[in-house]
């Protein structure tokens, strides 16, 4: 058990810059998500911890120990790889054990340690087959079992659940998420998907080109995003983005999308009070899919502010249906109820929920609060 | 898919078989009439060809094992049998384990030079081990190596070595990543992810170049006599053959034996083993 600290960490190879300073502080028995798209250095980071790669600058603590030309082994962590990266000639027993048994545990504390993670894993019946006698959720849980006997400081996880099938992977999720409840061990968990990231972290580091973007637990990440990808990033279906321009009307703020406005209610500019600093200058509109309402589903009084849209397509989930809009030039994703008389082809009305609207600099696509 | 086609690929496909059919009896014909004149007696050896015991295979009494008999006790062919395997069996362990060796630090450490290292190595594959003869045979004979088995081991190293630790180097090299990144995560050093890790895991691969290297040997004439010479006391099987040939030059009958004799470990091995063999051919070809 123990804190990881990255302090001003970067590498480079090359001309290139994978990782860019990197500060960040994983509190003892956290759950960290490192989220990105592939190449945002979010596994080149796990790896400077796990001691895999080296380090260009800063510093890496794990526990109150600096650990920058400390070497894996001694840095008292364990890693799930991606691909498992289970020892092909032992049985499961023994690629449990490998690590316990390079370090001269006694043969019953191994013993011990082995069976009982594999019952917390539900695999005490495969323990004399080979890997490849295995399914991939099987093989999966037997990484995880490894890295869980050697009771680490910290677990490592590089996307740990992406070479499984999309029911298994759910399933998986979630024991992952019991498992480190009930462990409470520190871990650093790197996915590329979001949904990973908002359903398993209790803080969430979002990166892109090598650059740490957001830190924060998933909610306050989801609704305060800092910037456009962010935003954009967290949360399926993605972010609305529409260009616009601020502009007042009378007492009131609007955003001016060209083929429409809306109103901006006045609880929300007192929310982020730097917007009256962008009236007249153009502005990046962010509404998320379900802040934008079937104007047919809500309350008389809401129906005031609807505007028109076309429907291009409606994609039903079963318990929503998405709807693909356009009005002029922006189209537009709204997920409605699934009872919505929305009909492809036709024009249909729709309320935003602008308390929940974003706007973003144009320049900077910093998020405007 | 068109009838028209399905005829087309069967013809082909016999067309195929057919070549394999043929390639396979200009190869086994010859090794059929070594082995059939070996069984015969000299007489006969002398007055027909080998061919006309197909007329009556199983007429037993046509067959005889004098032939072996006199080579192996006579000839003294046996010593040469057990000078063979003296000398084949550490010319094949060394090379192969002084390769392993190399051929995981050029895979998976990193050192200064590696790369120059290696293709140096590689470079070596093409010098004709015929080159070397003179400047070793001169060390040798300074440091008491020449006639000796010691001599010849190491040179069978030396002539080894390259191929032996690109074909290894290939091979651990396609071995995944992550898994040596596991083990040293797990506590691993280098040598314990070398035996614990890259050994087993590379069975057809060792198992294939172990074949390919003591068939080598063990088929050697040449770096055999150049290095240990004649002496019966020291000489292997295929010198012995080789100079039986001088010493019976007409009498078919001995020489044939003494050939299967020469023969049947390079059989052996190769019945033994063949499944590796063609697995392991494979093995460093594909990156996989």
């Amino acid at each position: 058990m123990a804190r990881v600290v990255l302090e001003g960490v970067t590498k480079r190879y090359g001309s290139v810059t994978a990782v860019n300073n990197a500060n960040l502080v994983i509190e003892d028995e956290e759950f960290v998500v490192l989220v990105g798209p592939s190449g945002c250095g979010k596994s080149t980071t796990l790896r400077m911890v796990a001691g895999l790669e080296d380090i260009t600058e800063g510093n890496i603590y794990i526990g109150d120990r600096l650990v920058n030309d400390v070497p894996p082994k001694d840095r008292d962590i364990a890693m799930v790889f991606q691909n498992y990266a289970l020892y092909p000639h032992m049985d499961v027993y023994n690629n449990m054990a490998f690590g316990l048994k390079l370090r001269r545990f006694p043969k019953a504390e191994i013993d011990r340690r082995v069976r009982e993670a594999a019952r917390m894993l539900g695999i005490e019946d495969l323990l004399h087959r080979k890997p490849k006698q295995l399914s991939g959720g099987q093989r999966q849980r037997v990484a995880v079992g490894r890295a869980i006997v050697r009771e680490p400081a910290a677990f490592l996880m590089d996307e740990p659940l992406s070479n499984l099938d999309a029911k298994l992977r759910v399933q998986m999720r979630a024991e992952l998420s019991k498992l480190h409840n009930r462990l409470r061990t520190t871990t650093i968990y790197v996915t590329h998907d979001q949904t990973e990231a908002m359903t398993m972290g209790d803080r969430i580091v979002v990166m892109k080109d090598g650059f740490i973007q957001q830190v924060g637990a998933p909610l306050e990440i989801y609704e305060n995003p800092n910037n456009v990808f962010v935003a954009g990033f967290i949360g399926s279906p993605a972010m609305n983005f529409l260009n616009a321009v601020l502009k007042q009307e009378g007492d009131d703020v609007i955003v001016d999308c060209g083929a429409f406005n809306v109103r901006v209610p006045e609880s929300r500019v007192a929310k982020s009070p730097r917007i009256r600093e962008y009236l007249n200058k153009r502005v990046i509109f962010g509404i998320r899919p379900e802040d934008i309402d079937d104007a047919q589903m809500v309350p008389e009084e809401r129906r005031a502010e609807a505007i028109t849209a076309r429907v291009d397509v409606t994609e039903p989930m079963g318990s929503e249906v998405y709807v693909y809009l356009s009005v002029g030039e922006h189209s537009f994703i709204a997920r409605f109820d699934s009872a919505t008389k929305a009909r492809d082809g036709e024009p249909h009305q729709v309320v935003f929920n602008m308390d929940k609207m974003h706007l973003f600099d144009a320049e900077t696509e910093l998020a405007i609060r | 898919m068109s009838a028209h086609r399905t005829v087309g690929a069967v013809g082909s496909r016999a067309l195929l078989h057919l070549v394999i059919v043929l390639a396979c009896l200009v190869w086994l014909l010859p090794a059929l009439g070594l082995l059939v004149s070996s069984l015969r007696p000299a007489a006969a050896v002398a007055s027909t060809g080998w061919w006309t015991v197909l007329a009556t295979p199983f007429d037993w009494t046509q067959y005889t094992l004098e032939n072996y008999h006199h080579v192996l006790v006579q000839d003294q062919l046996g010593r040469s049998f057990l000078n063979s395997v003296l000398i084949a069996v550490p010319s094949t362990v060394l090379p192969v384990l002084v390769a392993a060796f190399a051929a995981f630090a050029f895979a998976w450490l990193r050192f200064p030079g590696r790369d120059a290292l290696m293709l140096t190595v590689v470079g070596l594959l093409v010098v004709p081990l015929q080159t070397t003869f003179i400047p070793i045979l001169r060390l040798y004979s300074q440091w008491g190596l020449a006639g000796t088995f010691l001599g010849l081991w190491l040179a069978h190293t030396g002539y080894g070595l390259p191929f032996a630790i690109y074909l290894l180097r290939n091979f651990f090299s396609a071995l995944p990543r992550d898994l040596f990144e596991s083990a040293y995560i797990d506590g691993a050093s280098p040598l314990t992810a070398f035996f614990r890790l890259a050994l087993p895991m590379s069975t057809p691969a060792l198992a294939s170049l172990i074949i390919f290297q003591f068939l080598w040997v063990w088929n050697d004439l040449l770096v055999a006599l150049i290095y240990v010479g004649g002496s019966p006391g020291v000489a292997p099987l295929t010198v012995r053959l080789s100079s039986l040939v001088g010493s019976y030059g007409q009498e078919w009958h001995v020489l044939t034996a003494a050939a299967f004799v020469t023969m049947i470990v390079p059989l052996s091995v190769f019945f033994a083993l063949q499944r590796y063999f063609v697995r392991g051919i494979l093995a460093g070809a594909v990156k996989g």
